[in-house]
């Protein structure tokens, strides 16, 4: 078996809160041993509601936050939080945030905004970084144009393609994704699972993708993990999670996801005639 | 008699380049005991058209309308003092971030039982027991302890309750719900939409819900606007809609559902022709 580009094997997070003088310390389990193992140019798709966890996972595994006990193992090889993290380690790992509107530097052009990994983690020339800056962004589906404009010129869905393509400026080894879509329009949401699909398919990318949106899961995700205040309930193939879901907090998820289907709208609308009746 | 119907509406930004028509000749009507749905993406005026009712736009805005009438009432002679006599109280809104329009400032048994004061002169003990009974209808149910919290020391689901709270504090005539569950996770979308739909079933009130989202329109409406770019492009009861829907912008945006997806790509409203649609609906 290859090895796989990520594995993370019980990892735990706690959080300490403060104490005052008459309030003992408490201690929050955020992430209470987590297990998975993710193939190149697969999705694992990470579900749960706010406060599950999910998140302070996406934080260990792009080693914003370390993790209070458990490894990470990237490529193989394990992060080391004795000795810090290398550079080489950390230009595996990229993150593409929720809110397009506060990920970009306002005063900072988007060609400036793409070059600047390479400046800091490479001995490339200007001229390289410019080249391959213009290439990123054309393969993101901006234009030649917009390389010299500031990020307020864009639209959410333009601003969430230019902080995708600032993540794979120094080609990771994989990307995690926190609720990549959900403060997009439909249509625009739309786009933006095309364009991760399509990089995935050329790049071999691998992706870590965090979302509370079922329908969005069901589409892009290889494998499925359910959290729950901190616990992995269920882990599976897509197939397995959705087609026979195991856990009871997973088939609430399902429950309480919106039904747009032709049937449940009768059904609802019987219900209703039913009730006024 | 429609509870709010609202002719030709039309609602213009002056903006540096120009005037920019962001409501471009809309009707919405909406009886009692209905839900209505109000769909597009940002942009499409659906939010505006409605702020433009309560009378909520900036000064920047010119608002026309051959006829804007609430239960027969003119809302566009009236003077300012008339009008809020109805606004918070007959027509309530909520909106999309409760955290944010909530004063953090103030406790939340304050800013219910202001609402009580100024519109139904409840006052003290009175007030502040109907506010507990308010809390109680939204499923908030240590009402009596919550009253003394901040909205920082609620989560968003909660606060969306207290702005419900407040909303039907005067039991509204017409609740208008711009985009009420959008800040909020599946589990709690859920609990906010059969929460509003229980109480527009069991008052009887109008209700206008504003939203992107397809499936929240499938969950509650009975009737439903599209809207694109300011105009209307297709209304239709709600089984109509979702069937066979009859403008390619509403096809286009059922497509855009993940769910809907047919093999590995997503339809995207741009891969629709819908110049047409537009051209019909001016």
């Amino acid at each position: 078996m290859s090895t796989p580009v990520l594995e993370v094997r019980d990892l735990k997070r706690d959080y300490v809160t403060s104490g005052g003088l008459f309030r003992p310390a408490r201690v929050v389990h955020a992430v209470k041993g987590v297990n998975f193992r993710l193939e190149k140019g697969k999705t694992l798709a990470v579900v749960g509601e706010s406060g599950c966890g999910k998140s302070t996972l996406a934080r260990m595994i792009t080693l914003i936050d370390q993790q209070t006990s458990g490894d990470i193992l990237i490529d193989g090889e394990k992060v080391d939080k004795s000795h810090g993290v290398t550079k080489a380690m950390r230009q595996k790992v990229q993150i593409v945030f929720q809110n397009p509107y506060g990920s970009l530097n306002p005063r900072q052009k988007i060609g400036d905004v793409l070059s600047e990994p390479l400046l800091l983690n490479t001995s490339m020339s200007k001229e390289e970084r410019r080249q391959k800056a213009m290439q990123m962004l054309l393969k993101v589906g901006l234009g030649p144009e917009h390389f010299n404009r500031y990020p307020h010129m864009f639209s959410g869905g333009q601003r969430q393609r230019i902080a995708i393509a600032r993540a794979l400026m120094l080609n990771p080894s994989f990307l995690v994704l926190d609720e990549p879509v959900s403060a997009l329009d439909l249509s625009v949401q739309a786009q933006i699972l095309n364009l991760l699909k399509d990089l995935q398919d050329e790049f071999g990318l691998t992706y870590v993708f965090i979302s509370h949106d079922l329908s969005v899961v069901r589409y892009i995700a290889d494998e499925v993990m359910v959290m729950y205040f901190g616990d992995v309930v269920e882990h599976g193939t897509r197939d397995e999670v959705f087609g026979n879901p195991q856990h009871a907090y997973t088939r609430t998820l399902f429950a309480a996801t919106p039904k747009s289907s032709v049937e449940s709208i009768k059904e609802r609308l019987a219900k209703k005639k039913a009730l006024a009746g | 008699m429609a509870l709010l119907d609202i002719r030709n509406l039309t609602v213009a930004f002056d903006t540096s380049v120009g005037l920019f028509k962001a409501v471009d000749g809309i009707d919405v009507s909406v009886d009692a005991r209905e839900v209505l749905a109000i769909v597009g993406e940002s942009g499409s005026g659906k939010s505006v058209a409605m702020l433009a009712v309560m009378g909520l736009l900036p000064a920047s805005a010119t608002v026309t309308a051959d006829k804007m009438e609430f239960e027969g009432k003119n809302l566009m002679a009236m003077t300012a003092q008339q009008k809020r006599r109805i606004i918070g109280k007959d027509i309530a809104m909520i909106f999309q971030e409760p955290v944010a329009s909530l004063n953090p400032c103030f406790t939340i048994g304050f800013q219910i039982e202001e609402v009580l004061s100024r519109h139904m002169g409840l006052n003290g003990r009175a007030a502040r027991d109907r506010a507990i009974e308010l809390l109680q209808l939204v499923g908030i149910k240590d009402g009596a302890d919550r009253l003394g919290a901040f909205p920082h020391q609620m989560s968003g689901g909660q606060c969306q309750r207290v702005m419900i709270a407040m909303a039907i504090a005067c039991s509204p005539k017409l609740l208008i719900a711009d985009e009420p569950t959008t800040a909020l996770d599946v589990t709690i979308q859920k609990q906010i939409l059969d929460l509003l739909v229980k109480l527009q079933a069991d008052t009887g009130m109008g209700l206008i819900m504003i939203t992107h989202d397809m499936g929240v329109v499938a969950e509650t409406a009975d009737r439903v606007i599209v809207q694109y770019k300011g105009h209307k492009m297709e209304e239709a009861d709600v089984l109509t809609l979702f069937e066979n829907p009859a403008s390619n912008y509403t096809r286009a945006l059922l497509s855009a559902l993940p769910e809907n997806a047919v093999g590995d790509r997503l339809p995207t409203v741009a891969d629709y022709n819908f110049a047409h649609d537009l051209g019909a609906g001016q």
